[in-house]
């Protein structure tokens, strides 16, 4: 995952333009318009530098922030093959990380400067990552809802109109589609298991459904920005849209599994083929984006954690790299 | 048990044991790219686990798989070497534990390829490949930190000398390793001995190490006596195995 409240553009994107820039705006959003990629050399409106900037390293973040609740049950997975499967697929978030940060680094933000963001508190990243994972359940329902979440937002990301976020998310949405399929997997097994197994899984499902819905952001009467984005097709569908499709794709794998939607409210509606699904806790996800989730601070004190302990590392790594190319220079 | 599922037995553990390990690392690690490096040698090592667990439980034949071997055996019936549990401590910690197990790895799997058992050495061959990447990970960064910072250079040194002593159990030939060397099955102890040293001794150079001197008391986790961590590192890796019997997952 995992993009989103992305929406929202800096203060300098509501900058008024000069003369001069307003005759490449206009160029800009020339190709924009004709879909051509925009590259990191190219020249770009301030707005749209910053919004990527926040966008990208936000899910950049979130990646990086994403292998914890997962990676919790690494050393706990029931079998073997789980282990390696849970291994390889928080390997896949922080290599998803990586790429991430290296799309935002052509946008002329250090990858030092990201991190020093994260672990201040002033970036964000998806508040879906501040749920425990306190059963094996959890796993299999981030795979499904989490990351089946989180290729629902990407896909459109994958058209994105700056070349090197595109590029990036192409690879990261084959991978999330893996993930997505292991996670129903687990979630199948449990629910065909003993009794203890289905209530985990229903379990899960109840407390992990309304947060996955929350992961597509705002509805869009309140999300100020969204046009905005589409008009640089950064975005091309809105928070609701994309909501509603994950919902109708999602409830009829639950039922397929045999667990049942924690919500009174849901319907088939014949009308508009779509479901119709209750009201969501805004003022929950306004308190998770504020840190007042359950685990905002578990997650960002074990990243600060990892960072302030791996220093002398990193020190050391520079230190021996310096010493080496004095070596070289002394050699030649 | 026969002294081949012993000797399968300890090659197994000893690498679920330390993939183990190294799983708790992954998304604490001190930058982005150890922890993708880490899971890298974690994920290699539960790959060999899994091929000679199940191959342990055939040579058994009482119809375990690689699962019921590794999940519900207690820790006297484990049979890894005592380095492989040792807690992971720092990064520089569980590098130098990496570097001496690796080195072992590297020339036991090299001698294996060559084993009469030939289900033992199609598994050599593959690990060997990992494990050379394995060597040049943890050499690497052994060297880095050794030769690196003061304070760097003062923990790797520290957890060298802590660690050392486990390394005597590596070479410590019992009747399984002589019953399976002398027939073609596994490499003369001795011979991995002078060439594991010689590895050793290459990196700490290089690394601005002092190799510690060898110290009399040996650990013997290939015959089931563990030190204290092993159990708590099974308790964890074990629990819901333990939690609900009968269930499969
Ligand atoms: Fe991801
Ligand atoms: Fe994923």
């Amino acid at each position: 995952m995992y993009t989103q409240g992305l929406d929202s553009p800096g203060r300098e994107a509501l900058h008024a333009s000069s003369p001069d820039t307003a005759a490449l705006e206009a160029r800009f959003q020339a190709r924009v318009d004709a879909d051509e990629k925009i590259e990191p050399k190219d020249w770009m409106p301030e707005g749209y530098r910053q919004t990527l900037i926040r966008q990208i390293s936000q899910h950049a973040h979130s990646e990086v922030v994403g292998m914890l609740p997962e990676g919790n049950w690494i050393t706990r997975a029931p079998t073997l093959r789980r282990k390696a499967v849970l291994i390889a697929k928080v390997q896949d978030e922080g290599g998803h990380g990586m790429y991430l940060y290296s799309a935002a680094e052509t946008l002329g933000i250090s990858r030092d400067q990201m991190m020093a963001q994260l672990l201040s508190g002033a970036a964000k990243y998806s508040s879906i990552f501040n749920y425990p994972t306190p059963t094996w359940a959890d796993v299999g329902a981030i795979g499904w809802l989490v990351d089946g979440a989180a290729i629902m937002n990407q896909i459109p990301i994958c058209r994105c109109s700056y070349g090197p976020y595109a590029r990036a998310m192409v690879r990261i949405c084959r991978e999330e589609s893996f993930h997505q399929r292991q996670g129903f997997e687990i979630m199948m097994t449990l629910a065909r298991g003993t009794p203890e197994q289905r209530r985990m899984a229903q379990d899960a499902l109840n407390r992990w459904w309304w947060p996955a819905l929350m992961m597509f952001g705002p509805s869009d009467a309140e999300s100020r920005h969204t046009a905005q984005s589409m008009r640089w097709k950064i975005k091309r569908f809105t928070n609701d849209e994309l909501r509603q499709q994950f919902v109708d794709i999602t409830v009829p794998q639950a039922r397929f599994l045999g667990l049942e939607i924690p919500d009174p409210h849901l319907r088939w509606d014949e009308a508009s083929q779509h479901y119709v699904f209750g009201p969501i806790d805004w003022a929950e996800f306004q308190q998770v984006l504020k840190g007042n989730g359950p685990c905002n601070r578990e997650r960002l004190e074990a990243r600060r954690r990892a960072y302030e302990q791996g220093r002398w590392v990193r020190e050391a790594a520079l230190a021996h790299a310096e010493k080496q190319r004095q070596r070289a220079a002394q050699a030649a | 048990m026969s002294a081949r599922l012993e000797y399968v037995l300890r090659l197994a553990d000893t690498s679920l044991v330390l993939g183990q390990r190294l799983g708790e690392w992954i998304g604490h690690a001190p930058a982005l790219e150890e922890d993708l490096g880490l899971a890298n040698l974690s994920l290699d090592l539960i790959g060999q686990a899994r091929l000679l667990l199940t191959y342990a439980g055939e040579i058994e034949g009482r119809g375990r798989n690689e699962d019921d071997l590794a999940m519900s055996r207690d820790q006297s019936d484990y049979r890894n070497l005592a380095l492989a549990e040792q807690p992971n401590g720092d990064f520089g910690h569980t590098i130098v534990r990496q570097v001496l197990i690796d080195a072992f790895q590297l020339e036991l799997y090299e001698g294996l390829q060559r084993s009469t058992d030939a289900r033992l050495a199609e598994i050599a061959h593959k690990a060997l490949k990992e494990t050379r990447y394995h060597f040049r990970y943890s050499a690497g960064w052994l060297i880095r930190l050794g030769d690196g910072t003061e304070e760097s250079h003062r923990r790797v040194q520290g957890s060298l000398d802590s660690l050392w002593r486990f390394t005597r159990e590596l070479f410590a030939e019992d009747d399984v390793d002589r019953e399976m060397a002398s027939a073609g099955v596994a490499p003369q102890l001795a011979d991995l001995e002078l060439r594991w040293s010689a590895h050793i001794d290459e990196v700490l150079k290089e690394a601005t190490l002092q190799r510690p001197a060898d110290v009399p008391y040996v650990w013997h986790g290939k015959r089931g006596q563990h030190t204290e961590h092993l159990g708590y590192l099974l308790a964890e890796m074990q629990f819901l195995h333990r939690a609900y019997p009968g269930a499969s997952w």
